[in-house]
């Protein structure tokens, strides 16, 4: 086996010249799958035989909570990649991440604060799932704030890399909350061994919306992290190739 | 399509639900690309600078 992929990888230029080819591909699948998520969510399918139409929020829940995660973890793998082994474009990843990652966590809990109005009969409750959702939130923007305190971008690499890593505790925490404290949360339906508890005309839509957020995320990572790189590069010459070409 | 509106009495919560997550989806593709616009002007600033005339 050779490594030549992984030093492409550790190559700015490179990865720039990549990730600018794969954003038109990455914005146009998200698009097309988002809208037919939306569709198949709002009008495919049927209502719910208790919660009625009020369970169509999963459709822009449970993607925005599913991205909140997506992005911690790729965040805080990225963050790890570069305090090891020094790459610059994987701190590139991780500071791409943050901004991502903060609203969709806002998002997930103000879907579900609208959608636990009518079940739960509060819009908050201090429940396991929703505080350490919430904890996300903070290690989110504290990790923005962190780095926007730091004016050197290396040394604000190291430091945020470091909360990243350390906050990636919260993941588990979060995905088993549901099962480990008594939660009003309901547990996984979808994300969990064995089969989904839920009929195809419902779960379609959803896989559709999950599958659109997650590359929705890989368009907007790729179009951060060509800024990030341009940020980290001084005065090489690939970079008058890059502006001007 | 008034039915369709009303979602069975959900419509206040199910409607925000999607309106907001869609506004975060569309200031995330304003946010993303306002950040590259902003490292390129910056860049080409850094080489205007070291860029020797002649």
């Amino acid at each position: 086996m050779t490594w030549t992929w992984f030093h492409r990888l550790a190559s700015p230029p490179h990865v720039y010249a990549f990730a600018a080819r794969l954003t038109p591909w990455l914005g146009w699948a998200a698009a097309l799958m988002i809208l037919a998520g939306l569709y198949g969510g709002l009008v495919l399918a049927p209502p719910d035989y208790q919660q009625g139409d009020d369970f169509r929020i999963i459709y822009v829940h449970a993607p925005s909570a599913w991205m909140s995660l997506m992005v911690y973890v790729t965040m805080a793998v990225a963050a790890a990649v570069g305090l090891v082994w020094r790459m610059k474009v994987a701190h590139a990843v991780a500071a791409s991440c943050a901004a991502i990652g903060a609203s969709f966590t806002f998002a997930a809990l103000a879907t579900g604060s609208l959608w636990g109005r009518k079940m739960w009969g509060t819009y908050w409750e201090w429940d396991p799932r929703l505080v350490s959702e919430l904890i996300l939130l903070f290690l989110f923007m504290g990790y923005m704030a962190l780095r926007s305190a730091i004016d050197d971008l290396q040394r604000a690499d190291r430091a945020s890399a470091v909360l990243a890593v350390v906050g990636v505790v919260n993941v588990p925490i979060i995905h088993y909350s549901v099962l480990w404290w008594n939660s009003l949360h309901q547990a996984p339906s979808v994300m969990k061994l064995g089969k989904p508890d839920m009929p195809a005309a419902m779960l379609v839509p959803l896989l559709t919306m999950l599958a659109g957020f997650t590359v929705f995320f890989g368009y907007l990572l790729v179009v951060r992290l060509r800024g990030e790189i341009l940020r980290r590069e001084r005065n090489a010459s690939w970079l008058r190739e890059a502006l001007t070409g | 399509m008034n039915e369709f509106l009303h979602m069975g009495g959900y419509a206040a919560f199910v409607w925000p639900s999607y309106a907001l997550t869609m506004v975060i989806v569309v200031l995330n593709i304003i946010w993303a690309r306002r950040s590259l616009a902003r490292a390129s002007a910056a860049a080409r600033r850094r080489l205007a600078v070291t860029e020797v005339r002649p």
